[in-house]
């Protein structure tokens, strides 16, 4: 069944929601990274909670005009209404009052979803048992979906991915460095403005796959799983419209295999699986890398001051630095140099010294800038450069222990 | 030999704990993987007043913060007073930069000073009205007053340092760490935080500050302590606030002019 | 008359205990710029009483607090360590959080066999405060009525208790938590533990939440984390009456929540009664509608006070 699935040959309506899920998923991805490289990914919870009142009130009112109230298109022009007013009253919160924008964000997002959890109460007691496609946009159902709405999904999520497509530029650089942006002559206001729209778009769409509640998961999931595997933002957004991509065309396909495999779930557990190897794996900033680099870098602050306090002749204060020096076979376990640990220790010396003295020249202003109390004088400036130094400090001498 | 200068190596080695109302020993700090502070040596004597200069990301805050226990800290060690911070807490006040905090805080000028009395308040024990007065004596010494009913989010920039100053002041601390106490105040609150800071030097208290402006070192300090990631040099302004450490500390940064215009130690 | 006490009385207690639980701790939380802990511990809450029930077999209150307690938790926990681990800001952290353990309680649910229990999503978020009727009541009098009484929903004992420990707990830290809320820095060089006093804080934010989800519901929590404290916010420039402020506020949008969702609809000549958790959420909000845009402190300082 998973297989079928996969291959698109699980019927034609599962087909379309698989390839309209993944659609859906790069689009929210990459739209999400822009928000997130502008620190804002919890706006678009309050986005997704603000949808429910627009959908119920476009219900009431296409019924009160005699409708059957579960017309798709009618619904989610509702929810953008809602959502929309929901993301100013956000900003005008954020911009007006001292508020922060988090305080901002939670107040608009529940009282929203309150007014549209009072709605939907209104509904259930207009006539029993209508309301059940509107509660289905909470978490989303993919099964026993209209291929109307299927279609709907897939020309959406292909519509986003193709305007994430065309504005990545300008929202890469406005999410990169604002100020910049600006000087450059990109209006950063109407490109915000943009961002906001896709990232509704986004919601818009997903609300009928996974959910409102769960669609925050893939605008803020992917782009920081892959913040991970990249430090350059137009990249980030790339791998986490990939992310995205595979968690909804996987998530759907899975979901569409089996009885009680509810889509919005599996896709932002896809995706969480998917943050979770990235945390732990991915190479520079990843958790284990991380680690190892902090062990090694404590390591070398260590040994140097221990090699710096044995050349000037003090005592090796902290047991961690001792035990690091007796294991390098550089002193005794109480603190008395060896022979290796002398030449080390003038070798320290010696480059703390060719350092300072570069350090007062304006020639090394440069090279002196990258001083750590680590790096080796031999890797910023050349040998010529060295033996300079070494003629102002004075002859070489070794350390007397 | 020539001198190389690493602090700590005047010549003897120092007791950990050590003398004086701050020792520092080997303090490294590090925000990811490089050094904000390379293995740091202060040591500031009980009585003193003492500037720590250096240019811009030099560590000079960092330097303050781990001492304190603020930050985190990779290797190294602090006394007061002889003995680990927790001993003598009530003894040390911090005086943070004036910008670390929200100043949009719903509270009052008093409350934040009051802030000071901690150690005698602890959680639950009622404001008297003689902590009220040391709060208000603190404000008084300062200058702020009659300004202790005021919202601080009302308050100048000039006017916050004197806030945060009195806040340390109210604590009766015999050492004040102050992390740039005179950045972005204007002239006359500059002064009226001088005018404080000798008082207490003159009652025997000591005081560190992270400061910046070069041309007034000689005038305000006794002791200046130069930085650049590691403690370039340190001691009385006439011998540690020279040309060559000047020089080591700010490099191409500071042309022969700027310094030529300053009031040095040894020349 | 009696109908009100049998019918009314204890939801509106029940409401009003759960409103001024989460506003006392939430104060804080928006201070320190951390109002959506409110939003991801609430989240959290379902996957915790699912696992609770798939562990128990039961749906008794006690596991079910465990559980929704544990999960909060452990959702804070993740929190830290995805944002200290990865360098990851704090709100993106949390979205990860408690949309991943969200998916996973619904997941949960879907796959095991809860038809037989009252527990699903629509419950966790909107709770059943309506339900909570006094039935053992007769009138005012029945108050004085120990027999009575023992029949009151123990839903009223569990957010009175959780409303006096969030009293207490503000009460007693009062000082470190004010201290280290403005200036961090300076609470540890006074020897103020902030890291576990942050902790304590988002962990007393969670008891509240999760005694208050199952009477009210996760979105009523959320708003009154946040919607009180910060129409509270606007009113006043001082700590402590924004503090008492706040509570009343919660108070006051539970009350009137409550009664506009059981009489409003009669007094629009509808005949049912709309959801109470879902009309307080919108009462609240609107109130600080208000307070935005008529609060006498609305405005940042430093900024021109009127227009």
């Amino acid at each position: 069944m998973l297989w079928e699935a996969l291959t698109l040959q699980a019927g034609y309506n599962a087909a379309l929601v698989a390839v309209g899920a993944g659609l859906l998923g790069t689009a929210a991805g990459a739209a999400g990274t822009f928000l997130f490289l502008r620190k804002r990914a919890l706006v678009s919870d309050a986005i997704s909670h603000a949808t429910l009142p627009g959908v119920a009130l476009a219900f009431m009112v296409m019924v009160a005009f005699g409708g059957d109230g579960r017309w798709l298109p009618g619904l989610l022009l509702g929810s953008a209404l809602s959502a929309g007013l929901g993301l100013l009253a956000v900003q005008w919160i954020s911009d007006r009052t001292r508020l922060n924008e988090d305080a901002a964000i939670g107040a608009i997002l529940s009282s929203f979803f309150g007014l549209g959890v009072v709605l939907l109460t209104v509904i259930q007691t207009m006539s029993s048992g209508r309301q059940a496609g509107i509660e289905d946009f909470l978490l989303g159902a993919t099964a026993g979906m209209l291929m109307s709405e299927a279609t709907t999904i897939a020309v959406g999520g292909g519509l986003a991915v193709a305007a994430t497509l065309l504005l990545r530029r300008p929202m890469t650089v406005v999410a990169f460095d604002p100020g910049y942006a600006a000087a450059s002559g990109i209006d950063v206001r109407r490109i915000d403005l943009a961002t906001m729209a896709l990232v509704l778009a986004v919601t818009i769409i997903g609300l009928k796959v996974v959910g409102l509640i769960l669609i925050v998961a893939l605008l803020i999931i992917p782009p920081v799983a892959a913040r991970f595997w990249s430090e350059r933002a137009g990249h980030v957004a790339t791998i986490a419209g990939v992310i995205g991509g595979v968690s909804g065309y996987l998530g759907a396909a899975i979901s569409a295999s089996a009885p009680d495999l509810p889509t919005g779930p599996i896709v932002v557990l896809v995706a969480f699986a998917v943050f979770c190897l990235s945390l732990a794996f991915a190479p520079g900033r990843g958790v284990l890398a991380a680690f190892l680099r902090h062990r090694r870098f404590q390591r070398r602050v260590h040994l140097r001051q221990g090699l710096l306090a044995l050349a000037q002749g003090q005592p090796v204060l902290e047991r961690y630095t001792l035990r690091l020096l007796a294991r390098a076979g550089l002193a005794r376990g109480d603190g008395v140099p060896t022979e290796a640990g002398r030449a080390q220790a003038a070798r320290a010396l010696r480059d703390e010294a060719r350092w300072s003295e570069a350090r007062k020249l304006h020639a090394h202003e440069t090279a002196a800038g990258r001083y750590d109390g680590l790096t080796p004088i031999e890797a910023v400036l050349t040998p010529d450069e060295i033996r300079e130094l070494d003629r102002r400090i004075g002859a070489p001498h070794a350390v007397t222990p | 030999m020539k001198a190389i200068k690493l602090a700590a190596s005047e010549g003897r080695a120092v007791h950990p704990a050590g003398e004086g109302a701050l020792v520092v020993r080997g303090l490294t700090v590090s925000y990811g993987e490089a050094p904000a502070v390379f293995s740091a040596d202060l040591t500031v004597p009980e009585g003193s007043m003492t500037a720590i200069v250096g240019p811009n990301g030099a560590g000079k805050s960092t330097l303050l913060k781990a001492a304190l226990g603020v930050t985190p800290r990779l290797s190294g060690q602090a006394h007061f007073f002889g003995e680990p911070l927790g001993q003598v807490r009530r003894r040390v006040a911090y005086v943070p930069q004036r910008a670390s905090v929200d100043w949009d805080f719903p509270t009052r000028v008093l409350d934040v000073v009051l802030m000071g009395l901690w150690r005698d308040l602890g959680l639950l024990r009622p404001v008297r009205a003689r902590h009220r007065q040391a709060a208000l004596d603190a404000l008084a010494r300062v200058g702020m007053a009659d300004l202790s009913d005021r919202q601080i989010g009302q308050l100048s920039g000039g006017q916050q340092q004197r806030v945060f100053l009195a806040r340390s002041l109210a604590q009766g601390a015999d050492l004040y760490l102050l992390d740039e106490p005179f950045a972005g105040v204007d002239a006359a609150t500059e002064r009226a935080i001088i005018d404080v800071l000798k008082a207490l030097r003159d009652e025997g208290r000591t005081v560190v500050a992270v400061h910046h402006d070069l041309s007034t070192v000689a005038d305000y300090f006794d002791r200046v302590a130069l930085m650049n990631v590691r403690v370039i040099t340190e001691g009385p302004v006439a011998d540690a606030f020279t040309r060559e450490a000047l020089q080591e500390a700010y490099g191409g940064r500071l042309a022969t002019v700027q310094i030529d215009q300053l009031r040095l130690g040894a020349t | 008359m009696s109908d009100f006490v049998v019918l009314s009385l204890v939801p509106m207690g029940i409401g009003a205990f759960a409103a001024v639980a989460c506003a006392l701790p939430g104060n804080f939380l928006i201070l320190r710029r951390q109002a959506l802990i409110g939003d991801a511990i609430s989240h959290v809450v379902l996957p915790g009483i699912v696992a609770a029930f798939l562990v128990t077999g039961t749906v008794a209150a006690l596991p079910m607090l465990a559980g929704a307690a544990g999960a909060a938790v452990v959702a804070v926990l993740l929190i830290e360590a995805i944002r200290r681990l990865g360098r990851i800001e704090p709100g993106a952290a949390m979205g990860v959080v408690f949309t991943a353990m969200f998916a996973g309680g619904v997941l949960l649910l879907e796959r095991s066999d809860t038809s037989s229990v009252h527990l699903d999503v629509e419950h966790a978020l909107y709770g059943n405060l309506e339900s909570l009727i006094w039935l053992d009541a007769t009138g005012w009098s029945s108050l004085l009525d120990s027999e009575a009484l023992v029949g009151l929903p123990p839903e009223l004992l569990r957010t009175a208790v959780a409303c006096g420990a969030m009293i207490l707990f503000v009460a007693l830290l009062w000082r470190p938590l004010k201290i280290s809320t403005f200036d961090e820095g300076y609470a540890r060089s006074l020897g103020v533990r902030t890291v576990p006093l942050g902790l304590a804080l988002v962990v007393a934010a969670a008891v509240a939440a999760v005694a208050a989800f199952d009477a009210v519901g996760s979105i009523l929590v959320i708003a009154m984390f946040i919607c009180p404290p910060a129409t509270a916010r606007l009113m006043t420039n001082r700590l402590e009456r924004q503090v008492l402020l706040s509570a009343v506020i919660a108070a006051v949008a539970a009350l009137a929540g409550y009664v506009f969702a059981g009489y409003g609809p009669l007094w629009l000549g509808r005949a049912d009664a709309v959801s109470a958790a879902g009309m307080i959420a919108t009462i609240s909000g609107l109130m600080l509608g208000v307070a935005c845009v008529a609060a006498p402190h609305r405005r940042r300082a430093g900024e021109p006070a009127a227009g």
